[in-house]
């Protein structure tokens, strides 16, 4: 299999969807020690897979569910849901805007 | 000559509190004073209880009454909430972060009167081998302070080490409790998973995080998991087979009928001769005690660094999304180097156009090797091999290393990658440091993988502490 080559750019667009703010020299950095990683991984195609399924999950439980009550032992009051965050207005998370005021 | 306080273990110490030998306090007092005067050199400790005397004040008068509180200290790597302790997970993210709910592990040892002396240093977000990826500085190796105790429960494997502590609790995704153990010179065991609940353990890969103890010897850590073991409804993936009492299963005086697996693929081409002698003299041992003993072949665990790393940074990068610094923490420009690349590969081998060819390839790659474990488990009662390829590395190691914790972890990853039990216990000294011996076995069979584990330790003569921190 070709090498994979990870650019700066790739580097970029990764940190925008995983929301990192990075710096001009940590994604050259990252771009180069990404390639390395990938290689590794690439061994992988020297395995035959075909036929087999993933797995995700290995103690083979499935459809864990429980009664739909609350369990006050585990309900926060507001004051301690909020002791941690800095910035907060009548009782809520503030957060920053993703809507713009006037569009559409 | 009697022994000193922390020479003791769990067990001994719990009989001391119970012929009234020493009191729960006194046995605080003289951890804190030995925190106080060794944890400045070793940073294994982040935080210290403050209350600890007060809590022990409690527990003594439970004694008084009757009662059979634990009244030991324990430490807890610091990616366990602990309400009234700060939690950092190692990273600037959460610094002066404090949880306002209780792990289900630190609540059952909390129920069963032990005190939690404080949170030990760690890689940050359990990220790396090392402990050196800690933002609060790493955590030195008791054995030579030049070198690294490994990680990522490092401050947990060194506190136990130079006996700051009887025992502590880490949390391995692989290899994070058996690597520092092993360079340690100690005791680590990793439930299988599920055993033991992950509910309020800040998440590194959810489907490998398992809970465990790191202790002085194997006995203790079978009674710290049997506490600390079992269904959670907090945590979906918890199993709820019943909990066996490890300790009082501790029963083997030979190995008679036991079936042991040499696993040729684990003595790497890349191994030190001489931890590979010593492997060959545990299978040895193992013999003399009765085991029948047999090479076999598995898979290459060269695929398992892709596996795991695959695997464990796609949910990497998607448990850590969640801290964005709104709700609590600081924001995500506070991650180090290390957190940053797993979250990016993370995300990079989940994106569309991306997902088959690395997500999917290594889960089904991940059924290979846990098909094959089905399999050797048919005839065998555990495998064995070493726990890291080689002794403790310098401080300094993981510079440049982009993958250091996956490429040393790799005589641990495949077990963890299938959810399997694993005692990691000292094996013999290289250049002076330890080698940790790993003796593996199926899903949920704890018992008995802690039962051979136990007797091949007390049948050696391996189970060291580091000269310098014996006064």
């Amino acid at each position: 299999m070709a090498k994979t080559i990870i650019t700066t750019d790739d580097v970029a667009k990764v940190g925008i969807l995983a929301n990192l703010p990075l710096t001009e020299d940590e994604k050259k950095l990252f771009a180069d020690q990404f390639s390395m990683t990938i290689d590794v991984v690439n061994q992988l195609n020297e395995i035959d897979t075909k036929g087999i399924t993933p797995t995700s999950q290995v103690n083979h439980l499935e459809n864990v569910t429980r009664p739909d009550v609350i369990d006050d032992d585990r309900v926060l009051t507001q004051e301690q849901a909020l002791s941690g965050a800095k910035n907060t207005h009548q009782g809520f998370f503030v957060v920053k805007q993703i809507l713009e005021k006037d569009s559409e | 000559m009697n022994k000193q306080i922390h020479e003791l273990s769990v067990v001994e110490l719990l009989r001391g509190l119970e012929d009234k030998r020493f009191s729960s306090v006194e046995v605080i007092k003289h951890y804190l004073d030995r925190i106080n005067r060794y944890n400045g050199e070793l940073n294994a400790f982040l935080h210290i209880n403050e209350d600890a005397v007060k809590q022990a004040e409690a527990i003594d008068k439970l004694i008084a009454s009757g009662k059979k509180p634990l009244g030991i200290p324990i430490a807890v790597k610091d990616n366990f909430l602990t309400v009234g302790m700060p939690t950092t997970a190692g990273s600037l993210v959460l610094k002066d972060y404090h949880p306002r709910y209780e792990s289900t592990v630190t609540k059952r040892l909390l129920d069963a009167g032990a005190i939690i002396i404080g949170k030990t240093n760690m890689d940050a977000w359990a990220h790396g081998s090392s402990t050196e990826t800690s933002q609060y500085g790493p955590t030195l190796n008791p054995w030579d302070l030049g070198r690294l105790p490994g990680g990522s429960s490092g401050g947990s494997a060194a506190a136990v080490s130079a006996q700051l502590v009887p025992v502590a609790i880490g949390s391995e995704t692989a290899g994070s409790i058996r690597q520092p153990a092993a360079w340690c010179g100690v005791t680590g065991f990793k439930p299988s998973y599920g055993r033991v609940s992950r509910y309020g353990v800040i998440a590194m890969a959810s489907s490998t995080d398992s809970p465990g103890p790191i202790a002085r010897n194997v006995e203790d850590a079978a009674l710290i998991t049997s506490i600390i073991a079992g269904a959670d409804p907090y945590d979906a993936t918890s199993s709820t087979k019943e909990v066996e009492p490890f300790r009082e299963l501790l029963k083997r005086k030979d190995l008679k009928g036991v079936k042991i697996a040499l696993v040729k693929e684990y003595l790497l081409p890349t191994m030190r001769a001489e931890v590979k002698t010593l492997i060959h003299n545990a299978a040895a041992h193992l013999e003399s005690l009765g085991a029948k003993v047999e090479e076999i072949s598995l898979l290459d665990p060269k695929y398992s660094i892709g596996v795991y790393t695959v695997v464990m940074r796609s949910e990497v990068s998607s448990n850590l999304a969640r801290f964005d610094g709104i709700r609590y923490g600081h924001g995500r420009a506070r991650f180090g180097d290390e957190a940053k690349r797993r979250i990016m590969l993370g995300t990079y081998t989940l994106s569309a156009g991306y997902y088959d060819a690395y997500y999917k390839k290594a889960m089904t790659v991940r059924t290979k090797i846990v098909s094959e474990f089905e399999n050797t488990f048919k005839d065998f009662d555990a495998y064995i091999g070493a726990v890291s390829p080689g002794p403790a590395l310098k401080l300094g190691a993981t510079k440049n290393e982009p993958m250091f914790g996956e490429m040393e972890d790799i005589l641990v990853e495949p077990s963890s990658l299938a959810g399997l039990t694993s005692a990691g216990v000292p094996c013999g000294f290289v250049d002076g440091l330890p080698i940790g011996l790993q003796i593996t076995g199926a899903q949920f069979t704890e018992a008995k993988i802690l039962d051979i584990a136990n007797l091949y330790q007390k049948s050696t003569q391996f189970n060291k502490f580091p000269e310098r921190y014996q006064k």
